[in-house]
């Protein structure tokens, strides 16, 4: 019994890691595009293709941060928020998505109290 | 492997590195963002912005007002989409005066009433009425007002800001623009106490060093604070209104020109004033990952 279970166990993994890094890769090719256009100036096609991307992979902390950076860019402070999150949750030790999401959240809060006032 | 081929092998693994990393493999991007601030209010109704003039007070040295209304303006042209319209700043401690005096006469409505019941443009409704914006133009003081020197002074003539049918009026005047008004303390300060200053030290080998040594300071400067009212002049409603507070101190022995602290210390400000009118936009860098 307990054999039956590694083995299926080995199988399924064996089955799943290539179409994870399939995923992962047609992901990281929509991110690619993204950053090309994004440093062209083009932020709305970026934000496209990062959604594209992470909606192939959700675990792409990347693909996350890159949304938040296109969705601030176009002052969509509230899922900015939701996406910087996500990408801080994914990897917790990436210290420049935890960089730009203190700088967000800065103008964030400025443009908070603001409203508040 | 030996030792001779080795060397060869690893300087050419740590070429590639070197090159990957500059190149293909780079992962990170940085980039130049400009995050949009949205305004604070909606001025989508008016097209023409109307700076009608402050309650100074303060330092004699600079006249709060005036400078306030040509600051603002200048900036309103160049930075907002709004037409600025272009007429004498009034002197709204004068005409805060007057209403405070006629109130009593005009009963317990006193705030909802207009302080001269001033007439349509041209005078075409009332011939004997004069506007408003004819009433205290800067600088023809009808009558030597108490001199402003702090928030409690200003508070007597805070009622203004408060009177509808003025504001509406001068609308009127103006065909119903966004009008922007309130008050503006801008006084003398001194400070003294310790502060950290940086001091070049050099050890035995004559190496430089800045290290931080608290000193004792006698420093002066000025404090300015201003408050912004946005009324909308179709209803003579306050729709707006922000209170800032800026302080700027200098050496005791440094003569720095009032009027110069007063631009330093507005420029700190504009911006914010700005942006409750228009999108501003605030420019930085961001990291993009591969």
């Amino acid at each position: 019994m307990f054999f039956r279970a590694v083995v299926f166990s080995a199988a399924l993994a064996a089955f799943a890691a290539p179409a994870l890094a399939d995923a992962r890769s047609q992901a990281k090719e929509q991110v690619e595009f993204g950053i090309k256009v994004a440093q062209s100036g083009l932020w709305k096609e970026a934000a496209y293709r990062w959604q594209k991307a992470v909606e192939i992979d959700p675990t792409y902390a990347a693909a996350w941060n890159n949304l938040a950076i296109a969705y601030e860019q176009q002052g969509n402070f509230e899922q900015a928020d939701k996406a910087y999150q996500k990408a801080v949750q994914l990897d917790p030790n990436n210290q420049m998505i935890r960089q730009n999401y203190d700088l967000f959240k800065e103008i964030n809060d400025r443009a908070k109290r603001r409203t508040d006032r | 492997m030996t030792a001779r081929n080795a060397a060869p092998i690893a300087s050419l693994a740590f070429g590639l590195a070197v090159l990957c990393g500059a190149a293909a493999c780079t992962n990170f991007y940085e980039i130049p963002i400009e995050t949009p601030i949205q305004p604070k209010m909606d001025v989508s109704p008016f097209s023409r912005v109307l700076v009608a003039g402050f309650i100074g007070g303060g330092t004699d040295d600079v006249d709060a007002n005036l400078e306030t209304v040509r600051l603002l303006r200048s900036q309103l042209r160049s930075k907002s989409n709004l037409r600025v319209i272009e007429a004498d700043a009034l002197s709204l401690t004068t005409l805060a005066v007057e209403q405070s005096k006629d109130a009593p006469a005009r009963g317990s409505n006193g705030t909802s009433g207009g302080p001269k019941a001033p007439a349509a443009p041209g005078g075409a409704a009332d011939g004997q009425l004069q506007p408003v914006a004819a009433l205290a133009p800067n600088g023809s003081a009808q009558e030597p007002e108490a001199k402003i020197r702090n928030e409690k002074d200003l508070e007597k003539y805070q009622g203004i800001f408060a009177n509808t049918a003025f504001w509406k009026k001068l609308g009127e005047e103006y065909q119903n623009p966004l009008i922007v008004t309130g008050t503006v303390l801008f006084t003398p300060t001194q400070n003294s106490g310790f502060v950290m200053t940086e001091k070049e030290v050099y050890d035995q080998f004559g190496r430089r060093r800045v290290v931080p040594v608290r000193t004792y300071m006698e420093r002066k400067g000025f404090i300015l604070r201003p408050k912004f009212i946005f009324i909308d002049g179709r209803t003579g409603a306050t729709l707006y209104s922000e209170t800032f507070n800026e302080q700027v101190l200098y050496n005791a022995q440094q003569n720095t020109p009032a009027l110069s602290s007063y631009f330093e210390l507005m420029d700190k400000l504009v911006p914010s004033f700005l942006n409750a009118l228009s999108t501003q936009k605030v420019r930085g860098s961001r990291v993009l990952l591969k």
